[in-house]
């Protein structure tokens, strides 16, 4: 289907990190936890408010605020 | 012989378990010097020798991101320890191992005791530890540190392998990085750049990273090889930005991934089942962050925790009371009147005991809090709540430190403010840490409940509902105002870990629990004490002048002299305590009882006024009249800015002293109701001020040394005691305007 944002993709969807435009603490952040070009994660599910997400990475949950899933490009089916 | 060892590994891989599990109760908890993260040390004896053991803050990296990474980093470098027992997680391995990659390019020997064992098993995950530690040319030990399986080897392997001499591990950045990496090493190494410290190709890549701590230390070790050093960076920077549009850093954490990648691909690890399988834990996250049941679910589980909690305190704490109250039975019959007697049971035995009597309801709200965080749920609490936070500039992290400080009600600040430190951002925190004050910690309940109970009496549940609500608001507001005024700036990433839910061992709750609590005694068995003999002093001192001693006595004189002898004999005999000769005074003789005793009343009253507490209190009545204190409320306000609990002690003294008829001893409750200038409208101001105003002593001195300076434990005082007044003025007298 091609790339779109982390914050675009629904609940259940799975796809693969294209790009990770984050820099400075975030951008350091983000790849320590594994957020990084090729990993595939799975969006899990969303707090109450829709913000933030909870993700499938590497068999771990990570959570993420929408505005810096924003940094995140995905490959989705 | 016993050598220092360190445990290092990411947050919940069962650090803190295996620490236990090695150490026991030989441990003891202190802080890195200068900082405010813990330090837990230990020692452990056993077969393969003993151990001394530093526990490191858990970090997923050794960036300089967080203070964790920070101080764990500069451990490693400055102590120099003969191992690193790198606890990982078998079920998590690859983000576990990018943690464990770094340890070894620092070149310190690295043993990995690969813990949850039993967990990867239940997920169908096979490692082949053989092979992975071949290809990473370390030891690895399986343990599951919560059952204490394979500790006995992990020992051994430990001792075997503590001196042997290791190769750093060298990972391929990919040509320019490498290019610019040996580059950099030979300048480094030519010149002995930072070299007392730090391997060389290990500052190489760590200014590659853009390390900014260690960037400032090579400034100042020798500031024109930094300079060189940093133009090489600056070189690659712009390469790579113009080719691959990235920074180094991102490079280098894409190959230590691409490394760990390539090792768990040589059949290292293997998978039953689907990777990203539900696990039972996304079960139940299915359900408890659901949309709609998870706020109903974290509002009922919050309502069960506060009913654990004082259902079961009840009768501990009763025993405490008894305890107390027997303490000072004991007291009053050994000791012969005067100063001394007065010090140990007004001063010592209620002061002390008020607060020790607290113990068993805050150890009950640590307990569940703890079942809580160890479960796993607290994450998804701050999960949950963090959109609502982050409106006020909080991070859904601070949750937790609102909780302990009293958030859902008896709780402690200074435990609170202490919980402040899992937040990353230094603004959030400082905003956190200024505002879980204004919770109703566990010293503040009584009031409260003192207040309620004689003024509400028809709403209790209500109203305590309502002081809740308040003091959240309260707590809210004044965050999201500092935040957008006085510490503005950027909110930190929500980029957190959902630990699955584990079902917390007895041992690690108890021990969770216990530290908390400890901390809560030891502020009772000093601050307290000092606090209560000092305000006793104040509440004693001085006494009244000759002339008006000489004054109560002679109305004294009076009022006996016209008596019979008889009446007086009764009288006598009444003073001895012999009540059940007596049974029942002559109407006569309750009338001259009832008459001394008013001058006793009045005695007492006098003395307490003209005691400095007592004239700190009628200055201040001036003002604090706005908001319906007299001069007793004063002291009692006074005496809580050492510690809250000392408010409700204070005010029974207070109105205490000189009880009419001594043996009948009414409620404090009772006596505040049946006080002058007391109603329902002063008993909420005086809640409002006292959710408000400024935080007690211990937790000053707390907010220093958290947010690093005095300035802002000032501030909290002064600013806090401001917007108590201004609120309990307002609300006093719109209050009274409506009411007439
Ligand atoms: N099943 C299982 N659970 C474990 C094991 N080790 C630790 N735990 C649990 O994992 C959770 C986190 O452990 P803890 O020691 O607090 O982690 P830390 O954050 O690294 O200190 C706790 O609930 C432990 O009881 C283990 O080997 N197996």
């Amino acid at each position: 289907m091609g790339i779109i944002n982390l914050r675009q993709m629904g609940v259940d969807q799975t796809g693969i990190i294209t790009r990770v435009k984050a820099n400075g603490e975030l951008g350091r952040r983000l790849r320590d936890m594994g957020l990084i070009p090729g990993k595939e994660i799975k969006v899990q599910g969303k707090a109450p408010l829709y913000d933030p997400v909870s993700l499938r990475i590497m068999g771990f949950t990570l959570t993420l605020r929408n505005n810096e899933a924003d940094y995140i490009e995905v490959e989705v089916q | 012989m016993s050598t220092a060892i360190v445990l290092a590994g990411n947050p919940n891989s069962g650090k803190t378990t295996l620490f236990n599990e090695l150490t026991g109760a030989r441990q003891h908890v202190g802080n890195y010097p200068g900082v405010t993260v813990e330090k837990k040390q230990g020692t452990c004896v056993s077969d393969s020798g003993k151990f001394n053991i530093v526990d490191l803050p858990g970090t997923y990296s050794l960036t300089a991101y967080s203070l964790e990474e920070v101080v764990a980093r500069d451990f490693l470098v400055n102590e120099k320890p003969s191992m690193i027992v790198n606890i990982v997680d078998a079920s998590n391995l690859e983000r576990n191992l990018y943690l464990s990659v770094q340890f070894m390019e620092m070149g310190i020997p690295v043993t990995i005791a690969l813990n949850m064992m039993d967990v990867a098993k239940k997920r169908g995950i096979q490692i082949n530890i053989e092979k992975l530690s071949k290809l990473l040319n370390v030891p690895i030990v399986p343990i599951i540190a919560r059952s204490g399986e394979g500790k006995k080897e992990l020992l051994q392997t430990i001792a075997a392998n503590m001196n042997g001499k290791v190769e750093p591990l060298t990972i391929s950045y990919g040509y320019d990085i490498d290019t610019a990496l040996d580059e950099m090493e030979e300048i480094i190494r030519s010149s002995a750049f930072l070299t007392a410290n730090y391997r060389a190709r290990w500052t190489a890549i760590k200014y590659l990273e853009n390390d900014s701590q260690v960037i400032e230390s090579g400034k100042k070790d020798n500031i024109k090889v930094a300079l060189q050093l940093e133009k090489i960076v600056e070189k690659v920077t712009s390469h790579l930005l113009a080719t691959l549009d990235t920074h180094p850093e991102g490079i280098i954490a894409d190959q230590r991934y691409g490394f760990i990648n390539s090792v768990l691909k040589q059949n290292v690890i293997s998978y039953f089942y689907d990777k990203n399988r539900m696990q039972l834990s996304d079960k139940i996250d299915k359900v408890v962050t659901n949309r709609f049941l998870g706020p109903i679910i974290m509002v009922a589980i919050l309502m069960g925790l506060y009913k654990f909690t004082f259902t079961y305190s009840e009768i501990p704490v009763g025993w405490f009371e008894s305890f107390f109250g027997w303490v000072g039975g004991v007291a009053d019959n050994a000791l012969p009147e005067g100063h001394l007697k007065s010090l140990v049971i007004s001063g010592i035995i209620d002061g002390v005991g008020g607060v020790l009597g607290f113990v068993p309801l805050i150890m009950f709200m640590f307990l569940g809090i703890a079942f809580l965080e160890d479960s796993g749920y607290l994450a998804r609490m701050a999960f949950m709540l963090d959109r609502v936070f982050r409106m006020f500039g909080l991070h859904g992290s601070s949750v937790m430190a609102f909780i302990v400080s009293g958030g859902i009600a008896g709780g402690c600040a200074v435990p609170g403010v202490m919980a402040t430190r899992t937040l990353k951002s230094p603004k959030e925190r400082l905003a956190t840490l200024l505002t879980v004050p204004f919770m109703n910690c566990g010293a503040k309940l009584p009031v409260f409940a003192l207040l309620v109970a004689a003024f509400f009496a028809e709403n209790e549940a209500t109203v305590m509902l309502l002081i809740t609500m308040i003091s959240w608001m309260g707590a809210l507001l004044v965050a999201w105002a500092l935040r957008s005024t006085i510490i503005k700036g950027e909110s930190t990433p929500f980029v957190m870990e959902l630990p699955p839910y584990r079902m917390p061992t007895f041992k690690g709750i108890l021990i969770h629990t216990w530290e908390r609590t400890w901390q809560y005694i030891k502020k009772a068995g000093t601050v307290i004490l000092g606090v209560s003999i000092v305000l006793w002093a104040m509440m004693t001192f001085p006494g009244l002048p000759e002339t008006k001693t000489q004054e109560f006595e002679n109305q004294r004189s009076t009022i006996t002299s016209g008596v019979p002898f008889q009446i007086l004999d009764e009288l006598e005999i009444l003073e001895q305590g012999n009540l059940k000769v007596t049974r029942k005074l002559s109407a006569k003789a309750l009338a001259v009882k009832e008459s001394l005793n008013q001058v006793d009343f009045d005695e007492a009253h006098a003395g307490l006024k003209n005691s400095i507490a007592g004239r700190i209190g009628s200055s201040l009545e001036g003002i604090t009249k706005f908001a319906g204190f007299d001069w007793r409320t004063n002291i009692a306000l006074v005496g809580g800015f050492a510690a809250k609990e000392v408010v409700v002690s204070t005010l029974g003294t207070a109105y205490s002293i000189g009880e009419v008829v001594p043996e009948e001893t009414a409620s404090l409750s009772d006596r505040l109701k049946a006080a002058e200038g007391w109603g329902p409208l002063t008993a909420f101001s005086l809640i409002i001020f006292t959710i408000f105003y400024a935080p007690c002593f211990v937790t000053v001195v707390c907010i220093a040394k958290e947010a690093g300076s005095w300035k802002w434990a000032a501030f909290s005082v002064v600013f806090n005691t401001a917007l108590a007044f201004g609120l309990s003025v307002i609300f006093y007298q719109v209050g009274s305007l409506i009411l007439t």
